[in-house]
């Protein structure tokens, strides 16, 4: 009789252990509970979530591709396959392989479907910088995706970073890999054709990762737990080998289908693939190489090992795929076939150690969670602006908000990721979106990510469209059109009601946001239970969104490339302070609601900006978000640093609080620079979409200088605030 | 004339140095796989960069006893042009093609940049088409790039003006500000004494193309080609 105590901490309820007894029709042995542990994890069978997630769109203007472990769009013919994925617990534990093990997770996913990975992005959160352990994980996390990332050969060439106290005992780590493909050449995760051969390829098997997925990623952090085991130890060389030797692999034709184990190892891979086939599998895990021994059956069935395959093999063609591997000095061997039973069968030295139906072990248990609207939230959103002073010296406030964690230049962090390798990358990190070319084509992607989740903790629904709307802005600024969404979903615990409202809002907004604009989400992640004694993180519903450039000589950076050129503003300033950065970092407040969001003027915006810059009409674009109009100015100033242009900014509206025009986060605003001769024509286009247009100044000279008519707010060198912006970081990390 | 780049495993420089002598400076090339023994049909060989297997000993230390090694070794004997970017350069100073070594950065953290490197030495068969002292942006990208050699080794290297390139700022500048991994004397390059075998750090293959931000690295395939074609006329 298995005590009630051994599932539970498998993460099992005692419903879903009745269930398990109901399918069965008998106690199920160790290692059998401990497959249905992992596959009923909300990790892998998404229990609490699913019901959710079919609101989001699956189709838009590209045909896409939705997989189990990955989805992508079709251009001309090639298959673009991305995905975000979190590592949050782990790297919270231990920063560097956490991370590193995160990126090597999500570039598997992206392999096995026959796509080389060509890019990697990542969103991370972390708790204040004031704190010693937060500076620890911030120099762990990007030391593990340098490590990882630049020996693959994979450049990371964008992503984001935001740092706030609600993240103080769970940071996130969101990674995002992108590959490309032939459309006729991307393989199936599924085995299918009984008597074809299931064999296992990469690195060996050991005791790491042991419950990483059911028992990391399903728990909230308590005080003084011990969870280290749990994590993986990656190995990038190994993943370098496996790729080529995967590629190569199923370039002979040879392959059925192909899975990573990655979450929950063998047992996600051998039940997952049997179940898409509609097969059954028998596997001995005596054939399993080891690199520990005494491992026991559940333990090898467990096992997040990193760099590891499972392959279908037509059989007869065994030796060709060994011989494949063999060159890369990687592991191949038969461990079992395909049968037709439609049962999972784990021997072991041929005795029967777990006999489960597929489908039953893949298809979790689904939840309706019950949820409700935080109660705080009445209290949070008020917000009199009124009783909030603006500021005596515009200056300092400005200087002060380039200087703050999450507004300042992330140069010390991306500067040791290699983001050029494979010379595609024709947009560099510190732009809105990073560009890669497609060799051989006119083509190119841009990719982003995206989230204030500020703005999702006072407003989930808006937050999340924000998000949305944000990260296509983005893309527009880049030259680029949205094609698709991948989302990376970090929430509390989902058994709370207001963690699970907050939830359901957030997948409610980009749902929402994501139809208006005809934007498929192709892929994704839920992350459940972040959260710790502290308390749970700001709902973090990370969007990952990739644009596709038509023209690649029309792609657009945003600094200011010349003196005397004209500065425009698209868009509304609203008299809003909700959830902005200036209120935060100035007035100590985290209150208010988030920006309005409206979805007919967002789209005038980003269409006037995007076929001004098809046009040729642009000189550079920049999107406002954090920290207003100011700060997205002094980057358009700033942030080329060989070649800084400074500008006059003397024609703003003014018929709003000064500080909200200069500080405040309204949505749907886009800076242009163009030649004089162009503004008409710009104007002709904004007023063919209806969007706001203003000529607000020019740029030229040493300064960034705002006055509101007679007065003069802004009159800074722009030397310093560059030198403001790109030091913050690192004197903050070394305090 | 024909190009080899070498591949071992870890590599992962030698598709970009392949597409540029493929399709920019279109000329014949091929791969050579870390096992392989013959070189003999080949004019220029490429060490590209990367972690040539995996590099978690000290860079290029296990790359150092791979079969194809020992061949380059005969090859760079008999006069054959032989360059290592930036891994490769640390692989040519593990078998002592190159004198020195290489330490971590001096920031002791991974740098992807670009640079500014001097052209220093221009009588080589793989810079001929620069200018002396021509200033050309490049980008580095590595974890070890901070050159060292004993008092004696710089003197030769002065001497035998053995350093091709050295760190500079934008403006031509060569001093501790422009240097950006603490390399020995700003050096980003240098040649054997023969002046056939060069390595260095900046990676000329990522800025061949005016699209990724520089062309000026493109040259040196071209003065490559150029020598060589030179060589077979005489």
């Amino acid at each position: 009789m298995i005590k009630s105590k051994v599932y539970k901490n498998l993460g099992l309820k005692e419903e879903e252990y009745q269930k398990i007894l109901d399918i069965l029709q008998r106690e199920p042995s160790p290692t059998e509970l401990a497959m249905f542990s992992v596959e009923w994890s909300e990790h892998c069978g998404y229990p609490r979530s699913r019901n959710w997630l079919k609101l989001l769109p699956r189709e838009g203007k590209y045909k896409t591709l939705i997989g189990e472990d990955s989805g992508g769009i079709i251009v001309d013919g090639l298959a673009i396959i991305f995905k975000m994925e979190s590592h949050n617990h782990p790297s919270q534990i231990e920063p560097r392989e956490g991370a590193s093990t995160g990126v090597g997770g999500i570039i598997r996913d992206i392999f096995t479907t026959g796509a080389r990975p060509i890019a990697s992005l990542n969103s991370l959160r972390f708790g204040s910088l004031a704190e010693p352990y937060n500076r620890y994980l911030l120099r762990g996390v990007v030391d593990g995706i340098q490590f990882y990332g630049n020996c693959l050969g994979v450049p990371t060439i964008g992503g984001e970073i935001y740092f706030d106290e609600s993240y103080n005992g769970n940071c996130l780590v969101n990674a995002m890999s992108i590959g490309i493909a032939e459309r006729d050449k991307l393989a199936q995760a599924q085995a299918t054709g009984s008597g074809n051969s299931i064999m296992y390829v990469g690195s060996s098997t050991g005791k790491d990762g042991i419950g990483g997925c059911s028992i990391l990623a399903s728990h909230e952090f308590k005080e003084g737990e011990e969870k280290r085991p749990a994590v993986q130890i990656g190995d990038p060389f190994t993943e370098k080998c496996l790729i080529e030797a995967t590629l190569e692999t199923l370039a002979t034709g040879y392959v059925v289908g192909i899975k990573d184990m990655g979450a929950a190892g063998l047992t996600c891979s051998t039940s997952e693939m049997a179940s898409a086939g509609n097969s059954g599998m028998e596997i001995d895990l005596a054939h399993v190489p080891r690199r520990e021994a005494n491992m026991e059956p559940w333990e090898v069935m467990m096992s997040e090992s990193q760099e590891r395959m499972l392959v279908c093999v037509k059989k007869g063609k065994e030796k060709e795929i060994e011989q494949i591997f063999s060159k890369w000095d990687l592991n191949a061997v038969v461990i079992g076939k395909v049968t037709d039973d439609g049962i999972v069968r784990i021997k072991d030295k041929g005795k029967i150690v777990a006999e489960i139906n597929a489908h039953s072990l893949t298809q979790a248990p689904v939840y309706d969670m019950p949820y409700k609207k935080p109660n705080y939230l009445a209290h949070l959103n008020k917000l009199d602006i009124n009783k909030i002073t603006g500021p005596k010296d515009y200056n300092e406030v400005l200087l002060k908000l380039l200087g703050s964690a999450s507004i300042c230049s992330k140069t010390w962090v991306y500067e040791q990721y290699d983001h050029m390798v494979q010379t595609n990358t024709v947009i560099l990190p510190g732009s809105d979106a990073a560009v890669i070319r497609l060799k051989g084509r006119d083509k190119a992607i841009a990719a982003t990510t995206d989230c204030n989740s500020r703005y999702c903790y006072l407003n989930s629904y808006r937050g999340a469209q924000i998000a949305v709307a944000e990260a296509a802005r983005n893309l527009v600024c880049s030259g680029a059109q949205a094609a698709a969404v991948t989302d990376c979903l970090n929430f509390g615990n989902p058994e709370k009601q207001d963690r699970f409202w907050q939830f359901k809002s957030c997948v409610e907004g980009i749902a929402d946001a994501c139809k208006f604009f005809n934007i498929p989400v192709v892929s994704g992640n839920v992350s459940f239970y972040n959260e710790s004694p502290k308390g749970a993180i700001y709902p973090t519903p990370t969007i990952g969104m990739i644009g596709v450039i038509n023209d690649i000589k029309r792609v657009c950076t945003q600094y200011f490339k010349k003196e005397n050129e004209i500065i425009i503003l698209l868009g509304l300033s609203k008299e809003e302070l909700g959830g902005s950065e200036y209120l935060k970092v100035v007035h100590g407040l985290i209150k208010g609601d988030a920006p309005e969001l409206d979805l007919c003027l967002e789209e005038a915006v980003q269409k006037t900006a995007s076929e001004a810059i098809k046009k040729g009409l642009v000189s550079s674009a920049h999107d406002c978000s954090e920290g207003g109009l100011a700060v997205a100015l002094a980057e358009c100033c700033i942030s080329n640093k060989e070649n800084m242009i400074g500008a006059v900014i003397d024609d703003l509206r003014f018929d709003i609080r000064k500080d909200a025009v200069i500080f405040g986060e309204s949505q749907s605003r886009i800076i242009l620079s163009c030649s004089k001769k162009s503004v008409s024509k710009i104007r002709d286009i904004a007023r063919k979409f209806a969007a706001p247009f203003q000529i607000i100044g020019r740029t030229g000279g040493r300064y960034l200088k705002i006055s509101d008519g007679k007065n003069v707010l802004i009159n800074l060198p722009i030397k310093r605030m560059f030198d403001k912006w790109t030091n913050s970081l690192q004197l903050l990390i070394t305090a | 004339m024909r190009f080899g780049v070498v591949v071992f495993p870890g590599s992962n420089c030698h598709q970009d140095c392949f597409y540029v002598i493929e399709n920019v400076l279109n000329q014949p090339v091929e791969y050579i796989w870390h096992k392989s023994r013959d070189l003999d049909s080949f004019d220029c060989i490429i060490l590209p960069g990367g972690f040539s297997y995996g590099d978690y000993l000290r860079t290029g230390a296990i790359a150092k006893f791979s079969p194809i090694m020992r061949q380059i070794s005969h090859f760079a004997q008999r006069g054959g042009l032989v360059i290592g970017i930036c891994n490769g350069f640390q692989i040519l100073l593990e078998v002592r093609l190159l004198p020195g070594a290489m330490l971590k950065n001096k920031n002791l953290h991974f740098i992807c940049k670009y640079v500014y490197v001097k052209t220093k030495n221009n009588k080589t068969p793989f810079t001929n088409l620069y200018r002396k002292n021509e200033i050309l942006k490049m980008p580095i990208a590595h974890n070890e790039g901070n050159y060292y050699i004993d008092r004696d080794g710089l003197k030769k290297l002065k001497k035998n003006r053995q350093i091709v390139f050295s760190y500079c700022s934008q403006d031509g500048d060569v001093n501790k500000k422009s240097n950006p991994n603490g390399a020995l004397a700003n050096i980003a390059g240098i040649i054997n004494k023969k002046g056939n075998v060069l390595g260095m750090m900046p990676h000329p293959e990522r800025s061949s193309e005016e699209i990724l931000g520089s062309k000026n690295g493109f040259l040196i395939f071209k003065s490559i080609a150029k020598w060589l074609r030179h060589r077979k006329n005489i």
